[in-house]
C-alpha cells in the first residue's frame, strides 16, 4: 500500500513540476498566446504600402524600361535596353550629372562651414542660446518655393531696384540680371539653399556639440590648451567627426537630388539643369517618355542607392546613430 | 521673435562678465549680424506684399512704403484657388504625416518587441527599401497612381507617402530600448499585445512621436516634387506650394499679392515652430533627417 501510494504521489508531482516550468515560458518572449496575429496586424499596414507603393512600382518601371511607352501607361514596342542606352549617352544627361558636381562642390562646403562656424559661435554664448538659435532655424519654416519667390522677385531680381543690386549699386557697380546671365545664376542657387537649410544644420550641430563632455574641456584647460582655435582643433573637431561625416552625406544627397529651386528658378536654362529636372522634363515635360523616364529613374536611383550603401557602410544612417552605440550594436546584430 | 525668448534671467554676475569680455562683444555681434540678414528675406516679403504698385514699380529701393496697403492679403483670402490649396495643404500635412505615424509605430513596434520569425527578414526589407531615394522614384510612383486613377487627386498626392520605412526604422529603434519591464507589469495584469501597446506604450511614446510628426508635418507642407508631379497641370489637388509656383513660373504682375500668399502660406509652419520649436529641435537632432 505504502509503496503503490507513494509511486502515484511522485508521478502526480512531476507533471506539476513540468507545468510550471512550461509556465515559466510562457512569461518569456516567444510563446505569448496571440503573438502571431497580433505581429501580423502590427505589420501588415505597412507591408502592404510597401508592396503596392514601392515594390509594383519599381517592377513596372523596370518592365517598362525596356519598351517604347510615349504618352501612354501602355508599353507599345519591346526596345531592349534602348532606352538605358539613350538616356545615358543623351548629351543632356551628362550635362545634368556635371551640373550636380559644380553646384555641389558649392553649396556642400559652403552650407558645411557656416552651420557648423554658426553652431560653434551660437554654442560659446553665454545667453541667449535659445534666441539665436530660433532666428537661424528660422528660414527651415520656408518651402523652397517661397525661397525661390523671394530670391526671384525680391533679393536678386534683375532690376535696380533688387536688394542685391541695391547693395552693390552703392559700390559702383551696375545692376545684373542675376537669373540670367552666368555665373550669376549660380550665386542665386546657391545662396537660397543656404538660407533654407543652414538652420536645419546648425540645430544638428549644436545638438553635437553639447553632448561633447565638458570635462574634456576642463583637462584641456589643466594642460594649457584655452586658445579657441586650439580648443576647437584639438577637442571639439575630433569629438565632432561623426556628426561632419554625417552631415556631409546629407548635404550631397540633398544636392544631388536638387529639384525645387531649380525648376522655379531658372525652368528652361539647359546650363543649370540637375539631374531630378532633367528626368523631370523627360518624363513629364512635353514628350511623357515613359519608357525612357522610366530608364532614367532606375539609373538614378540604382546611383543613389549605391551611394547610400557606401554610407551606411561607413557612417551608419544618420548622425543620431553614430552618438549611440547601443543602436548600432542593435544595427550589426540585425545585419547579421 | 521676441516670444522665443525663454524669459532671459538677469543673473547680475554672469551678465556683467559676459558684457565686460571683449570677446563676448565679438559673438554677439557677429551673430546678430548673421541673423539679421537671415531675417532679411522676411522683412522683404512683408514689406513687399504691403507695397502699393507705385513703390513695386519704383527704379530705387523702397524701404517701406510711405503709404502700406495691407489689401493684397484681403484679395488673396478672397481668392477660391488659394483657399483650396492651402486646405489641400493641410489635409495633406495632417493625413499623411498622422497615418505615417500610426503605420510606423505599429510596424516597428512589432519588429522590435512581437517576436515572430517574419521580423528579421521584413526589418531587412525595410532596410533596404530605406535606401531608396522618394525623389528619384517619382516616375515608378506616378504610374501607379495614374493606373489607379489617382492623379490629380487627393487620393494620390496622400496615400503612397504613407508608408515611411524611415519611420519604421526609427520607430524600432526606438522600441528596442523600451523598458520591457513596463510591458511585463502590463502583461501581469491580464493585458494582450493589443492592451500593452494601446495602454503601456502609447502613452510612453508621445513624446518621440511629436518629434517625429512635427518634422513630418513641415516637411510635408512644404514639399513640392511630388505635390507637382501628382497635380500633372490639374487643379484638383493643387498644393499652396504649387499654387505659389504656378504665379512664379507665369511671370505674374501682381506682386504683393503673391508675397501675401507666401506670406500666408508659412502661417501653419511658422505656428508650429512657436508652439512645438522643443519638439521640432528634438526631432531634428534625434532622425538627423528631414526637409526634403
Amino acid at each position: 500500500m505504502s509503496g503503490n501510494s507513494t509511486a502515484p504521489r511522485t508521478t502526480t508531482t512531476k507533471p506539476v513540476e513540468r507545468t510550471e516550468v512550461a509556465g515559466a515560458k510562457v512569461v518569456r518572449p516567444g510563446g505569448v498566446r496571440g503573438s502571431r496575429l497580433a505581429f501580423w496586424v502590427f505589420v501588415t499596414p505597412f507591408l502592404v504600402g510597401l508592396v503596392l507603393f514601392t515594390l509594383v512600382p519599381i517592377v513596372w518601371s523596370s518592365g517598362l524600361s525596356f519598351f517604347e511607352a510615349r504618352g501612354t501607361l501602355e508599353a507599345s514596342r519591346f526596345v531592349g535596353l534602348d532606352n538605358y542606352a539613350r538616356f545615358l549617352t543623351d548629351k543632356a544627361f551628362t550635362n545634368s550629372l556635371g551640373t550636380f558636381v559644380v553646384y555641389a562642390i558649392f553649396i556642400v562646403p559652403v552650407t558645411m562651414a557656416v552651420s557648423l562656424g554658426l553652431a560653434v559661435l551660437v554654442n560659446g554664448l553665454p545667453k541667449f542660446q535659445a534666441f539665436y538659435r530660433s532666428v537661424l532655424f528660422l528660414p527651415v519654416a520656408c518651402s523652397y518655393v517661397v525661397g525661390a519667390l523671394v530670391w526671384k522677385l525680391g533679393l536678386f531680381s534683375g532690376l535696380p531696384s533688387g536688394v542685391a543690386n541695391t547693395f552693390l549699386n552703392t559700390f559702383g557697380v551696375d545692376p545684373i540680371a542675376w537669373l540670367n546671365s552666368s555665373p550669376y545664376w549660380w550665386v542665386v542657387l546657391v545662396s537660397v539653399r543656404l538660407w533654407l537649410q543652414v538652420g536645419f544644420y546648425v540645430v544638428l550641430f549644436l545638438a553635437g556639440l553639447q553632448r561633447i563632455p565638458q570635462v574634456l574641456y576642463e583637462a584641456a584647460m589643466i594642460d594649457g590648451v584655452s586658445a579657441g582655435f586650439r580648443r576647437f582643433r584639438y577637442i571639439t573637431w575630433p569629438q565632432l567627426r561623426p556628426t561632419v561625416a554625417a552631415v556631409l552625406l546629407l548635404l550631397l544627397v540633398a544636392a544631388f537630388q536638387a529639384f525645387d529651386e531649380f525648376l522655379n528658378l531658372v525652368p528652361a536654362n539647359p546650363a543649370t539643369r540637375p539631374p531630378l529636372v532633367y528626368l523631370y522634363n523627360v518624363a513629364l515635360g512635353a514628350q511623357r517618355d515613359f519608357g525612357l523616364g522610366s530608364a532614367g529613374a532606375l539609373i538614378l536611383t540604382a546611383l543613389m542607392v549605391v551611394v547610400a550603401l557606401l554610407q551606411t557602410r561607413f557612417f551608419g544612417f544618420s548622425a543620431a546613430e553614430d552618438r549611440n552605440k547601443r543602436t548600432r550594436k542593435n544595427r550589426s546584430e540585425a545585419r547579421r | 521673435m521676441t516670444t522665443l525668448q525663454t524669459a532671459p534671467r538677469p543673473v547680475g554676475e554672469a551678465r556683467r562678465t559676459a558684457i565686460r569680455t571683449g570677446g563676448n562683444v565679438a559673438r554677439y555681434s557677429a551673430v546678430t549680424i548673421v541673423s539679421l540678414l537671415f531675417l532679411l528675406p522676411f522683412y522683404i516679403m512683408v514689406k513687399t506684399a504691403v507695397s502699393p504698385a507705385a513703390d513695386i514699380a519704383s527704379r530705387t529701393f523702397v524701404l517701406w512704403p510711405s503709404e502700406p496697403d495691407w489689401s493684397s492679403f484681403s484679395r488673396v483670402l478672397e481668392d477660391p484657388t488659394f483657399l483650396r490649396s492651402m486646405v489641400n495643404s493641410a489635409l495633406m500635412a495632417v493625413v499623411l504625416t498622422g497615418g505615417q505615424i500610426v503605420i510606423a509605430a505599429m510596424a516597428g513596434y512589432a519588429m522590435a518587441r512581437i517576436p515572430n520569425r517574419a521580423a528579421k527578414p521584413l526589418f531587412s526589407a525595410t532596410i533596404v527599401v530605406l535606401l531608396i531615394p522618394a525623389a528619384t522614384t517619382f516616375l515608378p510612383n506616378f504610374l501607379i497612381v495614374a493606373s489607379l486613377g489617382w492623379v490629380d487627386s487627393l487620393r494620390g498626392l496622400i496615400i503612397p507617402g504613407l508608408f515611411s520605412a524611415f519611420n519604421v526604422f526609427l520607430f524600432r529603434q526606438f522600441f528596442l530600448n523600451f523598458p520591457k519591464e513596463l510591458e511585463e507589469a502590463g502583461r501581469l495584469d491580464g493585458l494582450g499585445y493589443f492592451g500593452v501597446f494601446r495602454r503601456i506604450v502609447v502613452p510612453n511614446t508621445l513624446a518621440f512621436a511629436s518629434a517625429l510628426t512635427v518634422l513630418g508635418f513641415v516637411g510635408a507642407w512644404n514639399a513640392f516634387l511630388w505635390p507637382i508631379v501628382v497635380a500633372g497641370g490639374g487643379s484638383g489637388a493643387v498644393t499652396v506650394q504649387v499654387y505659389l509656383s504656378s504665379f512664379l513660373t507665369a511671370q505674374t504682375f501682381d506682386y504683393s499679392g503673391l508675397f501675401a500668399a507666401a506670406l500666408l502660406s508659412l502661417v501653419p509652419v511658422l505656428l508650429v515652430f512657436l508652439l512645438l520649436q522643443r519638439w521640432l529641435v528634438r526631432g531634428v537632432a534625434e532622425t538627423g533627417m528631414g526637409g526634403t
